[in-house]
């Protein structure tokens, strides 16, 4: 009797991408009559009590999407928030759409489609009614979980009528009509993280915490040289342990993604695993990647910066001649480091393999992607995969990559049980997919006005044929391309051995700290104030590509009228900064206000922020939250962040040499957004790009020492005035 | 060998190598997975547990080294005012991002708290510093510990409101 109603509809949302809904409604007809609660499509259940479940179809990582994304089908739905339970999806993309964490994508991605999806809803209910009361659908209202008849004054409630309303076919979602943002009741309110009363009470949500009957634990050993692989290991040393059930060298395949060469313990609990390694001796078959090293990729960039970079990026005017002829010239070389992302919870995954299907227990950000390369890894299909979505630990872009979910479900099928892998901290610091180093080399020029009439970059980073690493690219569009009338923007790859990836605001979280800091150079070459200087620069107000400049405009504006810029008495050894940075869709300024104090050191004394999103801020708390975090985020980065290579592997290992920002050094971030007319876009990421050069520019009004490498190194700040 | 230790106020017997750390024989001995593994040095402090009402970073902690001292986890936290205190202005403050963190975050502020009632933000910095949060929800951390102890909830290092 199971009677399928799909209902597909392609909605045009944010630069004309197009979504695919597909919702099974009708679902009702199979369970029967009253049983259990009534599912009105893939995300909205509705039992006779009125308790209405709402599911959660993205990974949560931290960004407060399982509170978000429900938030908006229950407005439109026209339900109060405390009668919504929410309930985590499954990994299944012909439900629920894409599925994943990456980008600041959710919120322009779902914003439309899922205030349609709780409206779809709604409507079934509406419909339900006006059959049950035998009026017009045109004369019901909604509130609160009821529909209402107002010309009788007659009301049913949402649980009442759910089964009635589950056998309704689903409307057409592209034509349904949605609430006017003033009568918005739950978009627009704070609402706490719905997990956090399990959080704060210790309950077990996270991948770390999943256990499955009958588990063992494994640690898995990677060769320290990235890409090298295992040739042969002592086993029968570490086997010998206590509580040891297995050892036994992996082979490795495939891209970094994948299955990496190693050797996998396996033991009765996680601790004699890892304790078991000590016993461990592996020789290595260490690969090309031995001979690269960070101090080789500087010294090789430095002779790469002399030559005709080997793309060219974008170049308008001539800007060859135009640095010849302008009144000022100005060059600066400036890097920045690999780092890592480093989420407090270590990579971990439980697989359990059993009769050629694997069932997965994963914190990732990116599960089909993650059930395509366990399928192909293991000789699979992906229908043999099931992936559990579990709340991540933090994800910032690592686990955009599944390489943990592989190995363990590879471990699970040698050792025939299930299998949590976790990795130690140093495998966690020293198997990442790092943020590329780079390199640029600017040059630019003035006319006696101050005015700049020259841009150059030779950027140097990593990557082959002519193809960037992951996130180690530079687009055609980084400002000030196509704000300046002659520019060029040129790169040179280097060859690397080493994964990269993304990392919260990729690209961006480098390229911003690069090229706001030598804008600022600029300002003050130009001996003009550096916030008015890059309202100047940014010139009219026009869209060119995505990018609107006069939101840029105004986010500066106020940005300089809510921290005081130009107006404050700064006390000597401090200094304030500014920088601004469009990424995800995101319009960021945000001034920096610091100090040096003896032997150089920084304290951060305060940051604004001010950001234009669009029209709406859907959580206010989760949105000021996300946004200190990533101003704070980049102020960790910047002050002592470094993942070195030497040999082709990494040197830092745990917190203390890879150090993230802690309570005494986090400054306090006021944060302020500018609504404008556009459609609400994603905050996770764009608050992190413009703090590191508004910090670095602070660091310069200071003490007039011009940072051009991260992380910032106090002894380039120490102050004359002060102890060493 | 085999040691019986106070957990949230119950005697738990159980059998384990004498170096194995408090931390995994609370998540995987007894299946109190509320303690949670960041670094394993004491670098990090998401392992955090009161000894004896005392701070105390699991990770590095062998069992051979609790003997009778009573231990407290995040899963027992409320059963003092102090620490029940904790919990809600957590959560009235909404400080959790990812969450992994603050087990350990309410352990070393609860076990702040019960010392000094009404501490001010250098002792705030002093007391939680060991703690590491990577999605920096410091602010309101800091705001959530003033709230438990029914002080303003203003930054105080803030000059510039």
């Amino acid at each position: 009797m199971m009677r399928r109603a799909f209902l597909r509809a392609s909605l045009a949302v944010g630069g004309g991408l197009l979504l695919d809904f597909s919702i099974p409604g009708a679902l009702a007809n199979a369970r029967g009559a009253a049983a259990g609660p009534a599912a009105l499509n893939a995300f909205v259940q509705i039992s006779s009590e009125g308790i209405v479940t709402i599911v959660s179809k993205n990974p949560e990582i931290g960004q407060g999407i399982k509170t978000m994304l429900p938030m908006l089908i229950a407005e439109e739905l026209d339900v109060d928030w405390g009668a919504v339970r929410i309930e985590q999806a499954m990994s299944d993309p012909a439900r629920y759409g894409l599925q994943f964490a990456g980008g600041s994508r959710a919120t322009p991605l779902n914003w439309d489609a899922l205030r349609r999806v709780g409206a779809a809803a709604r409507q079934m209910l509406v419909s339900a009614a006006a059959q049950t009361w035998s009026v017009p659908a045109a004369e019901c209202e909604t509130q609160s979980g009821k529909v209402i008849h107002a010309p009788t004054k007659r009301s049913l409630s949402y649980g009442s009528l759910a089964s009635k309303a589950a056998l309704i076919p689903p409307p057409d979602l592209a034509a349904l009509p949605l609430k006017d943002p003033k009568d918005f009741k739950i978009i627009g309110k704070s609402h706490p993280g719905v997990d956090s009363p399990l959080i704060v009470a210790g309950k077990p949500l996270f991948g770390i915490d999943v256990t499955v009957p009958g588990m063992l634990y494994a640690v898995f050993v990677k060769s320290p040289v990235f890409g090298g692989n295992a040739v042969s290991a002592k086993l029968d040393a570490v086997k010998s342990q206590p509580g040891i059930r297995d050892a036994f060298i992996v082979p490795g395949s495939g891209p970094f993604n994948g299955l990496a060469s190693g050797v996998a313990i396996v033991a009765n609990t996680w601790w004699l695993a890892n304790k078991a390694r000590d016993q461990l001796q592996v020789v290595w078959e260490e690969g090309a990647t031995a001979a690269q090293s960070s101090e080789g990729f500087a010294k090789q960039a430095l002779e790469l910066q002399a030559q005709t970079p080997a793309a060219k990026v974008w170049s308008e005017g001539d800007a060859t001649q135009a640095l010849a002829a302008s009144a000022k010239q100005l060059e600066a070389a400036y890097s920045y480091p690999f780092i890592a992302h480093a989420t407090l919870e270590p990579q971990n995954c439980t697989a359990h393999f059993k009769d050629g299907k694997v069932e997965i227990w994963a914190p990732t950000q990116n599960p089909d992607a993650g059930r395509k390369i366990v399928a192909k890894t293991l000789g699979l299909t992906d229908a043999d995969i099931t992936i559990h979505m579990i709340r991540c630990g933090g994800g910032f872009g690592r686990r955009l990559m599944n390489d943990y979910m592989v190995e363990s479900a590879w471990i699970s099928r040698e050792i025939g049980a299930p299998v949590k892998l976790l990795w130690n901290r140093p495998d966690d610091v020293q198997h990442d997919f790092y943020r590329p180093a780079g390199f640029h080399f600017f040059k630019a020029g003035l006319d006696s006005a101050g005015k700049l009439q020259a841009f150059k970059d030779h950027f140097v980073s990593f990557g082959q044929d002519g193809k960037a690493a992951s996130s180690a690219d530079m687009g055609a569009n980084e400002f000030p391309a196509k704000f300046v009338a002659n520019l060029e923007l040129g790169m040179t790859l280097m060859p690397l051995g080493v994964p990269t990836g993304p990392l919260r605001a990729p690209g961006s979280n480098a390229l911003a700290f690069v090229f706001q800091s030598f804008i600022d150079e600029i300002a003050h070459a130009a001996g003009q104030d550096p916030l008015q200087y890059r309202i100047g620069l940014l010139g009219e107000r026009r869209v060119v590509g995505a990018f609107d400049s006069g939101r840029m405009i105004d986010v500066l504006a106020l940005a300089g009228e809510k921290s005081g810029w130009g107006k404050r008495t700064v006390a000597k050894g401090s200094g304030m900064g500014v920088a601004f940075y469009y990424s995800h869709l995101g319009y960021f300024a945000e001034v920096v206000h610091a100090t040096v104090g003896a032997g150089g050191r920084v304290t951060v004394d305060k940051v604004w922020v001010v950001g234009d999103v669009g029209s709406q801020i859907i959580n206010p708390t989760s949105a000021e939250n996300q946004v200190q975090g990533a101003a704070l985020d980049g102020i960790g980065e910047a002050l002592a962040q470094v993942i070195t290579l030497r040999s082709g592997r990494v040197v830092q290992s745990n917190f203390d040499d890879f150090p993230l920002l802690r309570m005494n050094q986090a400054p306090p971030v006021e944060v302020h957004f500018l609504k404008t007319d556009h459609p609400p876009t994603g905050l996770g990421e764009p608050a992190l790009p413009p703090v590191i050069p508004a910090l670095c520019n602070a660091l310069f009004a200071a003490t007039g020492v011009r940072i051009r490498s991260l992380p910032i190194d106090p002894k380039l700040l120490m102050r004359p005035d002060l102890p060493a | 060998m085999q040691y019986t230790i106070q957990v949230n106020g119950k005697a738990q017997s159980l059998s384990a190598d004498p170096q194995m750390p408090l931390l995994w024989v609370l998540r995987d001995v007894l299946d109190l997975k509320g303690t949670k593994f960041g670094c394993g040095r004491s670098f990090c402090g998401a392992c955090t547990v009161h000894l004896n009402g005392v701070a105390t970073r699991s990770c590095v902690t062998p069992i051979s080294a609790v003997g009778s001292a009573s231990v407290t986890t995040i899963e027992a936290v409320a059963s003092t005012p102090t620490g029940r205190a904790v919990q809600n202005a957590w959560l009235a403050v909404d400080v959790v991002q990812c969450g992994y963190c603050q087990a350990g975050q309410i352990m070393s502020a609860s076990a702040l708290l019960a010392k000094n009632p009404k501490p001010n933000d250098a002792d705030i910095d002093q007391a939680m510093s060991g703690n590491i949060c990577r999605c920096a929800t410091y602010s309101r951390i800091r705001a959530a510990i003033k709230q438990a102890a029914g002080l303003p909830t203003v930054d105080s290092r803030d000059r510039f409101l």
